[in-house]
């Protein structure tokens, strides 16, 4: 019998390694698995490699993670924010690295690393700082620029219900990575406000397929995340 | 002359949107053009993080957290929008299927030039979103923005100094004097929208502009 629920969010994440590369669902608030993030903070594995497309708000979950000093490096498209200030020392006091990266090239380099291709060329980012150094190639009269997979570690996510299977139905702008970060990192965790019976998902309406899902924690009445 | 105010600027650019039209709106300024649509148009706003048909902003005691625009705030969904996943969310971005988006500008440059991610400051942390996805994906892109930053100095120029969003990417540009298209000889003026001399819109504009006859 397959059944991806576990018992709880320590166990959840227990093995996530030192210098591992974490994909953290999420725009804004909005789909932020922050009662996984507070689990790797007790958990305590440190030079992690973070993937979110912001650096973390307030002092909650990836920001905490930072101001715990245990992400060595973040990958975003936006890091600035009204609440990203411990980000934001960091970085000015050189303590974290920051690799930034078009929004839509994190999630083409997410889909790339998902679908088991060995990348892409894209227009975005040619002609531009983000492009120095990248391979560059004209194709049928425009410029493109080459960009490489993003393979992970793990990807925590937050979704609205799962059954026992894996299959996910998200919530509104909450989905936003969660699919495509599901796809791409080795190990998928899941943080879910609702857990259901096989056979209350609508087939028809499945955004994640359960192959994509590795865990899944019910959090019925999270603390932090929206 | 009296410059024109945020809200008329979005809404003298609102008026020149296709009925129809699937439409980006940038964080920022451009969110007023929101304001000024007319619903009957069914011109549906895109939202980066998920979403299109993005409706007003919630009312206060409706919030939904999982329910933000791009900008990160509250908002609705009209009826008939709908929501998806961000590398859906990026093909239509990067893919050309949005007609048109508007974004906020520092510098545009008379060959189409689009700078307006960063100040290129050292020790502050770049920050790009997905201005250079649209830049290069949309069908169209708006600039609105003020004809002159607060120290006078003009954001239409020659070349950009600041670091790029994208090169020659830029059809339009709405400020707060003028609507100006960007064509193969430059910058060319189509409306002018205060009272102002032509010598005086171009000593307000760093690179040569020519005149459209109405």
């Amino acid at each position: 019998m397959i059944n991806k629920f576990i018992g709880g969010l320590h166990e959840a994440v227990a093995d996530v390694h030192d210098g591992a590369i974490v994909l953290v669902g999420g725009f804004g608030g909005a789909g932020h698995p922050t009662e996984l993030l507070h689990a790797l903070l007790d958990q305590g594995a440190r030079d992690l490699t973070m993937v979110s497309n912001n650096a973390g708000n307030h002092e909650v979950g990836l920001a905490a993670l930072i101001k715990a000093e245990r992400v060595k490096k973040m990958i975003c498209s936006f890091p600035k924010s009204s609440h990203s200030h411990v980000f934001n020392q960091f970085y000015s006091e050189g303590r974290i690295e920051l690799e930034c990266v078009p929004q839509g090239t994190i999630a083409e380099r997410l889909h790339a690393a998902a679908a088991g291709l060995g990348g892409f060329y894209t227009r975005t980012s040619y002609g531009t700082d983000l492009a120095k150094g990248k391979e560059t190639r004209e194709i049928n009269g425009k410029q493109y620029v080459f960009e490489y997979p993003l393979h992970a570690d793990f990807a925590f996510v937050l979704a609205q219900k799962a059954d026992r299977w894996g299959n996910l139905v998200y919530n509104k702008t909450a989905r936003n990575f969660g699919p495509v970060m599901c796809q791409a990192a080795k190990t998928t965790i899941v943080q879910v406000k609702h857990k259901v019976e096989l056979g209350d998902l609508d087939p028809e309406t499945v955004v994640t397929p359960g192959i994509f899902v590795d865990r899944v924690v019910e959090v019925s009445n999270p603390q932090f995340s929206s | 002359m009296q410059r024109l105010t945020r809200d008329q600027m979005a809404a003298r650019l609102a008026k020149d949107i296709l009925p129809g039209s699937y439409v980006n709106i940038g964080i920022g300024m451009p969110e007023r053009v929101a304001d000024y649509l007319d619903p009957a148009d069914e011109i549906l706003l895109h939202s980066e993080n998920g979403m299109l048909g993005m409706g007003p902003s919630a009312k206060e005691g409706e919030e939904d957290l999982e329910l933000i625009s791009a900008g990160k705030h509250p908002v609705t969904l009209l009826t008939g929008g709908a929501f998806f996943e961000h590398v859906t969310s990026f093909v239509m971005m990067r893919g050309g299927h949005l007609d048109l988006c508007i974004m906020g500008g520092m510098q545009v440059a008379s060959n189409g030039d689009l700078a307006n991610w960063s100040l290129g400051r050292k020790g502050e942390p770049p920050a790009v979103g997905g201005a250079m996805d649209l830049a290069m994906g949309a069908k169209k892109v708006y600039i609105l923005m003020e004809h002159n930053a607060k120290d006078g100095r003009p954001k239409l120029v020659e070349r950009c100094s600041l670091p790029l969003t994208g090169p020659g990417v830029v059809s339009r540009v709405y400020t707060d004097l003028a609507v100006v298209e960007i064509r193969p000889e430059g910058f060319v003026v189509l409306d002018k929208l205060v009272d102002i001399s032509d010598a005086e819109l171009q000593a307000h504009t760093g690179a040569s502009l020519t005149f459209a006859r109405p």
